[in-house]
This record gives structure tokens, C-alpha cells and sequence, in this order.
């Protein structure tokens, strides 16, 4: 009776020893909203991850596999994203996080990724304070700073004298709203009005009836990207402030690649600061943008969260070369601090060794028409961005 | 003096047409759940479906805007119909406890099913050009399309009313509501009046869907986004009532857009405010009887 079951175990353990020493296989617990009203938003970072993997495998160290392990955060759920990272570290035992869409959901994370030693690599979540929150944590993103306070500067430079600010009422609301204030009224500006607006909000028009009547010469805007910019969009062309002569500006968040299409004319000549534009005519973007339609189709565009989850995975597979497939987390975040990649499809970025926050290019754009389809043309480029937020207040 | 007045109609206006589109959804699910007794929190299914049949007709098929709506109301209701037959009857006699758990599960499939049909991106909505930009009533311009919606809305309404108030079969409907077995015994065939009245509840949701398309995006989550609003409308308003959900609508629609017109800060606080206080003082709704 107990031999047979010792000989069992013994068995079993010889097999697993064998294969792992043929194929060392790293798990990535890969956390998106996959479901419900910001599946889209997941979506697009699922397929920049499987795009990359198909084009990069045999790149990976011989024997090394990496496996991905999908979880469904289902939207901004702090609560249910610290169960899913804690079920992928303790039960699938991954050896790196990656993913997340919404601020909330990283802070949830943040501690477990620090108490169970795995690198975390953020490929969305754009709020400052973040990367503060764990050792652990590297970002290929962006931060709401970067893009809306040198938005600030622009416009007090260009003709804007008295701006409204309107925001998403949650952490990267009050990062935009936060940067650009700063930004425009240390160049000179004045803020006539502000609003936080509900994160869950159906209807744009009371706020935009508001501004109308305060009359400023810019309204500055963040909202989560997808449909929600859309409808404001739309409550904007509505009620005739483009007539009124207020001008629409805000990080690129409103003006995404892939939500341009279902917001008519109504963008045209509105001007965003952002690291990405799926128009951009860099040659590693035209090759990322050409390798993404041709598997995901024609209707299909990248969007800036592609593009940081493709250079999370660029970074992931660098750190599993360097270790040969054995992932350490604390070696991890050693090997990524001041990690270049010179041709993502943004242009160079690279992870600043004090912060593990993204350094990258800001592009100055305008919504043009190109071939019958509107895009962000690029017009200016703000070289290597820090975070301005840590800048100023000297975090790390 | 002047700005104030100005003010106040932008605001009566913006939330009229905003309180349009949630009557014309939810009136449907306040008659099913007062009519039937049936718990049916899958109506925004119905809405959704109108407003991807409305869309796809015109961007794919370059259907006419009325057209499109018209086929989206047929089409829903059709399907309304056998849904009704063959899922939702069987569950007439259910606890609600049974009825919740069905229709949440019939939400989730309808989410997951359009996911998979038209994707997870939202709808794209290109109104004809007639009804963009805007229009001047002299001291004050107002969007075109709040304004069609609201003509447009009016007149539904009150075909609707006529319809219930002033035919047999709204008197039959009223019938049944009030009283089941008493209609049932004076030869009233409820289980067809049944049918039909989830039917036209369902194509008017879907009316809702097509119609409200440019403010509330048709895209896969809108069943579960917009059911709070629903059934607060419904349960403010009171069930079974035409009257109800309508004055609930008005009363939340303006609410909603004065406060976060005047108090942006508290904007979102309104609607849940006011369902408290209405629920507080009137359990089964302004209309509702108790």
C-alpha cells in the first residue's frame, strides 16, 4: 500500500525533474478587463501580447516556453484584482505580472506583487503615484503628467489665455487635470473653471452646457480612452462650442486611433499630447501597424495600449534571455533599470533607473483627415519625457 | 436675470431629451413586471438589440435612419416573441428569486453573444445630416437632435397612451393588470395579451436602443451599464403604470442635468438621492399601488 504510493510520488517527481530540465516554461499572469463595458480596452492589449509572442518565439533561449495566464479583472475592480493576482502567484505560481488597464486595479496589486517578489510589469495604468508603490514595479506605459503638463505649456503659448478643465473624477483624472493646471498657469494661463465628472457618467451635455456658457478659449479634457470620449465628443459638437470658438485639447486619451472612426468629423483640428499615434510614420511603426493588420484585419488599429503591452512583452523577453528562462524578481527590476528599446513603434523609450518609470517621446497632434479616414498627425516632438510629477516633487 | 432663464431652459431642454430616451426604454419593463409579475432584468437586451439592428442596417445595408428604426421595432419584437414563448413562460409561476437568476443569465449571454457578433468597440453612429448641428430658438440654440428626439419621443408617448387609454386592447391590457383571473373569466385571453404586450414592450425598448443611440453607445455591456438607471425610472415610477415611469423619467432626466449643470461636484449624487427620498416616502413608486 505505501510502496506503491511512494513509488508513485517518486515516479511523478523524476518526470517533472526531467522535463524541467528539457523545458523551462515562465508563467506571465496577464491581468485585463477581458469582459464588460472596458473589454475593448483589454482587447487591444490581449492582442498586442499574442501578436508579439507569435513574431518573437524563437528568440526565447532553447528549451524556454512562455505560457500566459489570462485573468478577467472585468473593469476597474480593485477588489477583484487583488484576488486574481493572489491566486496566480500563490496557486499558478507565475513568475511575472503584467497587464492593467485602471489605476485601482494596480494599486491593488502593488503589495502583493511586493510581498511575493515578482516584477510587475505595468503595460497601462498611467497614474503617477504608481510605480511608487512597489520595488516590484516597472511601467511601459506612460503617466498622465508626462502628456498634460507640457499640453499646459503648448497652450498658454499658443493663444489660449483662459481654459476649462474637465476630468474623469478618479486618480488619472486628477493627474491630467493636476499636470496641466500646472503647467498652464506657470506659463501664464488662468483656469476659469473646473469639473470632475462622474467616472460612470452616460450623458456629457450638462458639463459642456456649463463650459459653453463660461466662454474660455480652451477646454481641456481627460477622460478614459474609449466611447466615453466618444460621447463627449459628441455633447461638445452638440451644443456648438466648436462654433463658440472653444477650442478642445487633452492628452491623447480622446482622440484614440481606434475610437477616431465612431466620432464623425466632430474631432477635426482638435490637438492632443500623447506617446503614440498608430499614424506615425517611423518605420518601426509603419512594420507594428502592418504586422497588426494583416493578423487582426484591416478595421483593426493599435492603440497606445497595444503599444505598451508589445514593449512590456520587448521587456519581459529580454529579462527571460538574460536569465535563461529562470526568473528572479529582484534580478528582473536590476535588468530593467534604465532598459532602452530604441525602435518600439512610440520611438525610443527607456525605463529611468531611479523611478522604473517610462522615459519617452510626447508628440504634439492634430486630427487630420488622411485618405478619407481622420488620425493624429504628428507636429511636434517633446524629446524624452521624465514624468514631471516625480520631477517636481522629487519621488522615486 | 436673463442668463438664469437662459440657463434653466438649457437645462429643462438637455434633460428632457435625456429623460425621453430612459422612458421610452424602461416604459416596456414597468407594464411586463406590473402586467406579468415578471422580474425581467434582461430588458436593456432588447434596447441593445434595436440599436445594433438600427446601426448595422445603416452603416452596412445604407438603410434610411426611420427605416432602419422602424425594422429594428419589428425585428426585436418578433424576436421578443419567441423568447417569450418558449423561455420566458415557462418561468411565469417562478419565484423572483428564479426570475432574477434567468434574466441576469440571459444578459450575460446576450453580452457575451454580441461580443462575439460585432465585436467588443461600440457602434458607430453617423446621423443623417438633417438632424446634426443645431437650432436657433431665437435666444438660445439647441442641439438638433435632443430636439428631434424629444418631438419624436412626445409623439410615441402619446400613441401609446391613446393606445392603452382609449382601445379595446389597452382596456383588455388595463384588464389584466388590475384584475388577472377577473379578466381571465370574462373570456380575456391573457396569455396572448401577454405575449403581445411583452412584444411591444420589447420593440419599444428597442425603439429606445435605436433612437437614443447617439447618447447612450450601442456596444455589449449596455444591458448591464444602463440597468440601474432602468430600474430606478421603474421602480420610482411605480410598476404597471404608463404614467409613472414617465413623470420618474422627467423628474430624474432634469434632475440629473440640473445638478450636474449647477453643482458639478454632487452631479452624480442626484439620481440616487432622489430615488432614496421617493422610495422613502412612497414604497411601491409615485404611481405604483402598494
Amino acid at each position: 500500500m505505501k510502496a506503491w504510493k511512494l513509488g508513485l510520488i517518486a515516479a511523478g517527481l523524476t518526470t517533472s525533474l526531467v522535463t524541467a530540465a528539457h523545458a523551462q516554461t515562465v508563467k506571465i499572469g496577464l491581468l485585463l478587463p477581458l469582459s464588460g463595458p472596458a473589454a475593448s480596452l483589454g482587447d487591444q492589449m490581449d492582442k498586442a501580447v499574442q501578436l508579439y509572442m507569435k513574431m518573437h518565439d524563437k528568440e526565447l533561449p532553447p528549451g524556454v516556453k512562455v505560457e500566459i495566464i489570462k485573468r478577467d479583472t472585468t473593469g476597474p475592480n480593485p477588489d477583484v484584482a487583488k484576488r486574481l493576482v493572489t491566486e496566480l502567484v500563490t496557486r499558478d505560481r507565475v513568475d511575472i505580472i503584467a497587464g492593467v488597464v485602471f489605476t485601482p486595479n494596480a494599486h491593488a496589486i502593488a503589495p502583493v506583487a511586493t510581498e511575493a517578489k515578482k516584477p510587475f510589469i505595468i503595460m497601462n495604468a498611467g497614474t503617477s503615484v504608481t510605480t511608487t508603490l512597489s520595488p516590484y514595479i516597472v511601467r511601459f506605459s506612460f503617466t498622465l503628467w508626462q502628456a498634460s503638463y507640457p499640453m499646459g505649456g503648448w497652450a498658454a503659448k499658443n493663444n489660449i489665455k483662459r481654459a476649462y478643465t474637465t476630468v474623469a473624477d478618479y486618480g488619472p483624472g486628477h493627474d491630467a487635470e493636476a499636470a496641466f493646471t500646472k503647467g498652464f498657469t506657470d506659463a501664464g494661463g488662468q483656469i476659469v473653471g473646473s469639473i470632475r465628472m462622474p467616472l460612470q457618467n452616460p450623458d456629457f451635455v450638462p458639463f459642456m452646457q456649463r463650459v459653453k456658457d463660461a466662454k474660455p478659449d480652451a477646454l481641456f479634457v481627460f477622460v478614459p480612452a474609449g466611447r466615453q470620449a466618444t460621447a463627449l465628443m459628441k455633447a461638445y459638437s452638440d451644443l456648438g462650442l466648436p462654433q463658440e470658438r472653444i477650442r478642445l485639447i487633452g492628452p491623447g486619451d480622446i482622440t484614440t486611433d481606434e475610437e477616431l472612426p465612431n466620432m464623425g468629423d466632430v474631432p477635426l483640428g482638435v490637438i492632443t499630447m500623447h506617446h503614440y499615434s498608430a499614424a506615425a510614420t517611423r518605420p518601426a511603426n509603419k512594420a507594428f501597424v502592418d504586422a497588426w493588420k494583416k493578423d487582426y484585419g484591416p478595421n483593426s488599429t493599435p492603440s497606445f495600449m497595444s503599444v505598451g503591452a508589445w514593449d512590456g512583452m520587448t521587456a519581459i523577453y529580454h529579462a527571460i534571455r538574460e536569465q535563461k528562462g529562470k526568473i528572479d524578481g529582484d534580478k528582473t527590476v536590476a535588468l530593467l533599470k534604465g532598459y532602452k528599446i530604441d525602435n518600439s513603434p512610440r520611438g525610443p523609450i527607456m525605463i529611468d533607473p531611479e523611478t522604473r518609470d517610462v522615459v519617452q517621446n510626447e508628440y504634439l497632434r492634430r486630427v487630420e483627415r488622411v485618405g478619407g479616414n481622420l488620425a493624429n498627425i504628428e507636429l511636434e516632438t517633446i524629446p524624452m519625457v521624465k514624468d514631471p510629477w516625480k520631477e517636481i516633487n522629487q519621488k522615486k | 436675470m436673463e442668463a438664469v432663464i437662459a440657463a434653466a431652459v438649457s437645462i429643462v431642454f438637455l434633460g428632457l431629451s435625456y429623460a425621453m430616451i430612459l422612458y421610452i426604454v424602461s416604459v416596456g419593463l414597468s407594464v411586463t413586471m406590473g402586467l406579468m409579475g415578471f422580474t425581467n432584468l434582461a430588458h436593456g437586451v432588447f434596447a441593445v438589440a434595436g440599436g445594433y439592428v438600427t446601426l448595422t442596417l445603416m452603416n452596412s445595408h445604407g438603410v434610411p435612419f426611420f427605416a432602419a428604426l422602424a425594422t429594428a421595432f419589428a425585428v426585436v419584437a418578433a424576436a421578443s416573441v419567441i423568447l417569450e414563448r418558449f423561455l420566458y413562460a415557462r418561468l411565469y409561476g417562478a419565484s423572483e428569486l428564479e426570475q432574477v437568476l434567468f434574466t441576469i443569465g440571459l444578459i450575460f449571454m446576450a453580452v457575451a453573444g454580441a461580443q462575439y457578433v460585432w465585436g467588443p468597440f461600440p457602434q458607430r453612429m453617423q446621423l443623417p445630416d438633417y438632424l446634426r448641428g443645431q437650432i436657433s430658438l431665437g435666444f438660445r440654440d439647441f442641439p438638433t437632435y435632443r430636439a428631434f428626439m424629444i418631438v419624436v419621443s412626445l409623439a410615441l408617448i402619446a400613441l401609446l397612451w391613446f393606445g392603452v387609454e382609449r382601445t379595446s386592447f389597452g382596456a383588455q391590457v388595463r384588464a389584466a393588470v388590475d384584475n388577472r383571473r377577473m379578466a381571465q373569466s370574462l373570456g380575456i385571453n391573457t396569455g396572448r395579451l401577454f405575449t403581445l404586450t411583452f412584444a411591444l414592450g420589447s420593440g419599444l425598448a428597442a425603439l429606445g436602443g435605436g433612437l437614443g443611440a447617439e447618447i447612450l453607445a450601442i456596444h455589449p455591456a449596455y444591458p448591464i451599464e444602463h440597468l440601474v438607471y432602468f430600474l430606478i425610472v421603474v421602480a420610482v415610477g411605480g410598476l404597471g403604470s404608463l404614467r409613472g415611469p414617465f413623470i420618474a423619467a422627467v423628474l430624474l432626466g432634469v434632475g440629473d442635468t440640473a445638478f450636474k449643470y449647477l453643482v458639478p461636484e454632487f452631479g452624480a449624487f442626484f439620481i440616487y438621492a432622489a430615488m432614496i427620498a421617493v422610495l422613502l416616502w412612497r414604497p411601491a413608486g409615485l404611481f405604483g399601488r402598494g
